[in-house]
């Protein structure tokens, strides 16, 4: 029982690690490249535009698949380690 | 054969076919009226989910409000982004809930009928806005394509949902939503191939975005900024000074669109916790097909439009004043543009009596060139509905265009519905007002309840209140602002109890419908603004539509707030979180 909890307790905080570094790139795609920081990438040009620009009309789309896929993969491994599916 | 008969071919195969699937996937219990068993492949819910969340606005608009420029990607990254929210933070967790609706969750966590019946109200009053669009994109695709009334259009509509919604509930939904999803992402993108080739030779639009304009040999997008500068607009791909404005309203699409019930509870219908993450990534992939596609739509209709008006400005120019002095003659103008003249989606007016037409910035003083003001004015949606006319694509094409159309009106509509009335019937009746009621009786006041909203919703299309597009937005902050700060808290913290939940979620409801009240009018009446709705008088540069993510911000914080002044939530509710937190043991599916 008590191992139970312990290994409860280490699934949900894997989790929320995971969780808040996905977050990290979620939003530094978007909020980021895309909007915030768009004048520092302004440099990088991008089929007559720049990279800022690519990134709020293509790249946080295809960042966001890749971060929901890896997480189900992680999230799917990590179920088999610790939760006991 | 005629464009009417076409079009009346393929809109007909695609109901015969919606009609078939009803007939097949006959709910025989509640667990498959709402939530199709939970036996649904991942995959398969990853497209109905697509279906089920891009709209008609998605179909017919979206392209029309990107061709405004960068601004607008917002409604992108806002859209897309907020499945990242939706798989991580949502999803698993509110399948190994295993219920059947989103104000069952809040219900049974915040151990309260007061916090359930607000998740009720938050949920009939944007599930409600939301469908009356839908009723009304219908309406318009009939009565472009199939030369009927706007009205009957509606009508048709409400039929046929009625047929697969009320007999085969969320499951007839389901595969009806995969069978619309394929067709509109094929209606989509066949004129969008054929644009991107015939403009820049590569036949992936959201590469030809990028690559260079074959009549110019320039970039497509350096091209198009040039071409609208000349004409008096902001450069396409120019960057905006109100930033902060541009982040709150991406975060408050983005956290809506995690927030909105029609779509959470397609990820209830999957066998199992790991399916519901799975799922999310593949709703994101069938979406992204149309997302990554339509920033090129918008770009290269909008660079085809301009090009279509001014035909010398096309190619190599060196001096655009001249080039487009030799505007598109009146006279000379292309079948397609009388066609859509006749619907008053496109209007002409000769100001300078030359009997040519000049498309610019109506902002913009072009007296110099002897332009007497904009002459030309173009309804946005039209980039869609009229691109494959514009492109001179056979009328097959055009066929597809009207049944993807509608397939779009009807599959987000159907999802709103069975939202609407599984909240009726399960949480209002079962749950709070009669929970001695059989099975049998809940069947049947979920298909009452269908049929009652189905009725509302045609009645609402008839008669669309004057503010429609605007409930849209508001939809969006009261999703953000309301259930979607409760939905987390209460999987993420074991200290949020009833009294902050409530308090948080009518406090982040309130104060969004407060600030978009004072802007756009008491329940959108006009001239009831208490301030004019312009960003001098936003507070901090806040536009309206942009309020949700702060009302999810005082959500948040009220309900933290009252929760730590008040008591913790009993054992049993700390234990419920528990369970819900770990993917072990959830619910059994019926195998379809």
């Amino acid at each position: 029982m008590a191992d139970d909890k312990a290994k409860a307790a280490a699934y949900w905080s894997a989790n929320l690690r995971l969780i808040v570094g996905s977050l990290i790139v979620w939003a530094l795609v978007s909020f980021g490249f895309g909007i915030l920081l768009r004048p520092l990438l302004s440099g990088i040009a991008v089929g007559g535009t720049d990279l800022g620009f690519w990134f709020a009309q293509q790249g946080s789309i295809l960042t966001f698949i890749g971060i929901i896929f890896h997480y189900a993969w992680r999230m799917n491994k990590l179920d088999e380690e610790l939760g006991g599916e | 054969m005629s464009q009417f008969a076409i079009n009346l071919l393929f809109v007909g195969a695609s109901f015969a076919l919606y009609i078939g699937i009803a007939i097949w996937a006959r709910a025989g219990s509640t667990k498959e009226f709402y939530v199709a068993g939970g036996g649904v492949n991942p995959v398969t819910n990853g497209m109905a989910t697509a279906a089920d969340w891009m709209s008609a606005a998605s179909f017919i608009s979206m392209a029309g409000l990107l061709s405004v420029g960068y601004v607008n990607s917002s409604f992108l990254m806002g859209w897309t982004g907020g499945y990242v929210l939706l798989a991580m933070l949502l999803a698993p967790y509110l399948r190994k809930f295993g219920k059947f609706t989103v104000p069952d969750f809040i219900g049974d966590r915040f151990y309260s009928r007061g916090a359930r019946l607000v998740a009720v109200i938050c949920l009939i009053i944007m599930s409600v806005t939301y469908v009356i669009g839908q009723m009304t994109g219908a309406g318009v695709a009939f009565s472009r394509f199939l030369e009927v009334s706007s009205a009957t259009g509606i009508w048709i509509a409400a039929i046929i949902v009625f047929f697969y919604a009320v007999f085969g509930g969320m499951k007839g939904i389901t595969y009806t939503q995969v069978a619309q999803y394929i067709v509109l992402i094929v209606a989509y993108t066949i004129p969008a191939v054929f644009i991107s080739l015939q403009l820049t030779g590569n036949p992936i639009p959201m590469f030809g975005m990028f690559s260079t304009h074959t009549e110019s040999g320039l970039p497509l997008l350096q091209k198009l900024d040039e071409v609208v500068r000349e004409l008096g607009f902001r450069d396409y791909t120019a960057d905006v000074a109100n930033k902060w404005n541009m982040f709150l309203f991406t975060m408050s699409l983005m956290i809506g669109t995690a927030g909105l019930p029609h779509v959470i509870i397609r990820f209830f219908t999957v066998p199992k916790v790991a399916d519901a993450r799975w799922s999310g990534g593949w709703a994101l992939v069938f979406i992204a097909l149309l997302y990554l596609t339509a920033p090129a739509v918008a770009s290269m209709a909008r660079l085809n439009l301009i090009t279509t008006v001014y035909p010398e400005a096309a190619g190599q120019v060196e001096n655009y004043e001249e080039a487009m002095a030799n505007a598109l003659r009146y006279e000379d103008r292309p079948d397609w543009f009388k066609t859509w003249e006749n619907t008053g989606l496109i209007r002409f007016q000769d100001h300078n009596n030359d009997g040519r037409i000049q498309m610019y910035n109506p902002a913009a003083d072009m007296s110099d060139r002897g332009w007497a003001g904009n002459e030309l004015t173009i309804n946005n949606d039209i980039l869609v509905l009229a691109n494959p006319e514009i492109a001179n694509l056979p009328p097959w094409v055009i066929g597809l265009i009207a049944a993807g159309g509608i397939a779009a009106a009807l599959s987000t509509a159907a999802g709103l519905l069975l939202a609407i009335s599984s909240a009726i019937s399960h949480d209002l009746i079962k749950k709070m007002i009669k929970p001695d009621i059989t099975e049998k009786g809940e069947m049947l006041a979920a298909r009452i309840s269908m049929g009652g909203a189905i009725l509302l919703a045609t009645y609402l299309g008839l008669n669309p209140p004057g503010f429609a597009a605007q409930v849209v937005a508001l939809a969006f902050g009261i999703a953000a602002a309301s259930l979607f700060p409760v939905l987390m808290m209460g999987i993420f913290s074991k200290r949020i109890n009833d009294k902050g939940a409530i308090a948080g979620m009518l406090a982040g409801l309130l104060s969004t419908l407060l600030y978009i009240f004072t802007y756009l009018g008491w329940f959108f009446i006009p001239g009831t603004n208490m301030l004019p709705n312009t960003a001098d008088n936003w507070l901090f540069g806040i536009s309206p539509l942009s309020f949700g993510a702060v009302g999810a911000m005082i959500n948040f914080a009220v309900a933290y707030a009252v929760s730590y002044s008040t008591e913790a939530p009993p054992q049993e509710i700390q234990d419920l979180v528990e369970s819900v937190r770990s993917p072990k043991g959830a619910g059994a599916a019926v195998d379809h």
